[in-house]
């Protein structure tokens, strides 16, 4: 079937073929990595000139725009910094531990109901939020929490996330049950299995829920905004959206500046975590 | 009910009764460990009903909520800026959700059978779509398609003439879509994950009997990926029926132009918290959990055509 020729010809065709596989690939990626590449870029330059030259590389470079931005808003930078990421560590902190104890039960504990409590956690993936915004609201106002960080924090201390419980019942499920059993003969209780035997195991699946949640939470918009109206509480998108209030020729160097101040976290975690982040997502679609 | 199997008693040997064994003790500590989620689970389930009821009154935050029966409704469909943003929500939706879903199972296919770099590629691929909703990226979005942005200085390199692709009412959404294109990657990385799941003789054999690559695309990966279409396809028409920060960020929380980018969620946020209409805005939270419940209901029953399971 393969006479020398033909095998030639094929080899030829399957490097041909490589070679334009990579092209793509390659022309690909400049268009999906030139608008965060020309963001840098633009922050470094000279504002005067960031519609002018359209190079990746500054001709002139020029840090004035980071010490610019840092002090163009109301407060300076770092306060938006900080109050973000006290609430993302919370977030973390909470998600981290009422997903995994909803988890282990849903996973491990048989207890009247359990299979129905599971369902309604999973019923509420599809449920829009906005369905519970206006009540939800409300009770915030009612508790007087407005203008407090309380409604992006406590309630993730409620297991509301039910992606995370999803993702963690999923991955307590893969451990063998002879663990369990083993401990409970020598002794340990239900907690005690749990907190010894299950967590300590769960690492991978908490790497993946405290990168989403760190994600997910410092990009988030719409509830600091309905939540928080006194600046000194703003986290940085909503300090960022300042920008487009100030808006004016001089300051797009800033605002590009302070976007990449934004930004670099959620790349240096995605960096860092990628491992985690593609088997987290992966997994989700999978079973 | 249901008898213990046989081989189960006579390995265990103990004199266990088959009901014993056929149910595992009731673990009530259980309760313990879902007591937040059970406190969590109010917090969703009481505002759930308790936005219904809102939905028939003409609350707004100050007076007691009045029972206005179907009038909510009624004024929704004779209000135009609804009707807009039900459009600019399906156009948004209805563009976007295939061309990001085509792009993100082109690249998977391509990055799937052996490309030197995978990593580096999955990575560069993947990065936007963790960035696309934040309100950096829209705004650098804004600036690359202003009037004097990049993009407009690439299409005159080509005789284009300036387009406004934020300014102009006809071209702001397209702006918005092609951002969320770009931000194929992460139903991409599902997609890798369940490519890598056919096994690779299928198409060895399908390649000895002669099938053809595009023959062996539509008989082998669709029908095998088919699952994991659909679970990217409810993902991310939910998610984009959702569509907010974009809106508001392009738009100086405007929705413009003329109402252009006024995304149903922009709408819904401006009737409660800007004009406190908040029983209108309970009125349209519910109709767009119908229109997403009727098209993620609409999608299993045709799923039932094109779905293959393996069991």
């Amino acid at each position: 079937m393969t006479t020398d020729e033909s095998y030639i010809e094929r080899i030829g065709n399957s490097r041909r073929r490589r070679f334009t596989k990579h092209l793509l690939l390659c022309l690909a990626s400049i268009v999906m990595l030139y608008p965060l590449l020309w963001l840098v870029s633009s922050s470094l330059k000279p504002t005067g000139i960031v519609f002018k030259d359209l190079s990746l590389w500054p001709a002139e470079w020029d840090l004035s725009n980071y010490a610019g931005g840092w002090t163009a808003l109301q407060f300076p930078f770092d306060l938006y910094l900080v109050n973000s990421v006290v609430i993302v560590v919370l977030s973390i902190l909470g998600n981290l531990l009422s997903c995994s104890l909803a988890a282990y039960a849903f996973a491990r504990l048989n207890f009247r109901g359990r299979k129905l409590f599971f369902a309604l956690t999973l019923g509420t993936m599809m449920l829009p939020g906005h369905v519970l915004l206006v009540p939800q609201y409300i009770v915030f106002a009612k508790l007087g929490w407005l203008n407090t960080y309380y409604p992006l924090i406590v309630p993730n201390f409620l297991a509301t996330s039910a992606f995370y419980i999803f993702l963690m019942v999923q991955f307590i499920r893969s451990l063998p049950r002879e663990l369990d059993e083993a401990a409970r003969i020598d002794g340990a209780g239900t907690f005690r299995i749990f907190w010894s035997v299950i967590l300590p195991l769960c690492k991978p699946a908490f790497a993946t829920t405290a990168i989403f949640t760190f994600i997910s939470t410092w990009n988030e918009f719409f509830s600091p905004l309905l939540y928080l109206t006194e600046q000194e509480l703003y986290t940085v998108p909503l300090a960022l959206r300042q920008f487009i209030d100030s808006e004016g020729q001089s300051q797009w160097g800033q605002m590009f500046a302070m976007s990449f101040v934004s930004l670099a976290p959620v790349i240096g975690f995605f960096i860092a975590g990628q491992k985690y982040l593609v088997k987290g997502i992966a997994t989700t679609g999978l079973k | 009910m249901t008898l213990a199997p046989v081989e189960d008693l006579a390995v265990s040997g103990a004199p266990v009764s088959p009901r014993k064994a056929a149910k595992p003790p009731q673990d009530r500590s259980g309760y313990l460990f879902i007591l937040p989620w059970f406190l969590g689970m109010a917090f969703t389930i009481i505002p759930f009903f308790a936005s219904l009821y809102l939905a028939f009154t003409d609350y707004n935050l100050l007076n007691v909520p009045n029972w206005i029966g179907l009038e909510n409704f009624a004024e929704m469909f004779s209000d135009d800026t609804w009707w807009q943003s039900v459009k600019v929500t399906f156009v948004y939706t209805f563009v976007s959700v295939p061309l990001s879903l085509a792009a993100a199972l082109g690249v998977a296919m391509l990055l799937n059978r052996g490309v030197r770099g995978l990593p580096v590629y999955r990575a560069i691929f993947y990065l936007p779509s963790l960035l696309g909703g934040s309100v950096a990226l829209v705004l650098l979005w804004r600036y690359i398609f202003g009037l004097n942005g990049i993009v407009n200085a690439f299409l005159g390199f080509f005789g284009v003439e300036k387009i406004g692709w934020t300014s102009d009412p006809d071209y702001a959404l397209t702006t918005l879509i092609i951002l969320h294109i770009w931000t194929f990657g992460s139903p991409m990385v599902i997609f890798l994950a369940g490519l890598k799941q056919i096994p690779a003789m299928y198409y060895e054999a399908a390649a000895i009997d002669g099938a053809t690559k595009w023959q062996q695309f539509r008989k082998i990966t669709l029908p095998l990926l088919s699952p994991i279409i659909f679970f990217n396809l409810i993902q991310s028409l939910i998610s984009s029926f959702q569509t907010f920060t974009q809106g508001f960020i392009f738009s100086g929380g405007k929705g413009g132009p003329a109402n252009s980018t006024m995304f149903y969620n922009l709408y819904l946020y401006k009737q409660g918290f800007e004009q406190f209409h908040m029983g209108y805005a309970s009125a349209m939270a519910w109709m767009l959990l119908i229109i997403i419940a009727a098209f993620t209901g609409l999608n299993f029953l045709m799923a039932k055509r094109w779905v293959h399971y393996d069991n």
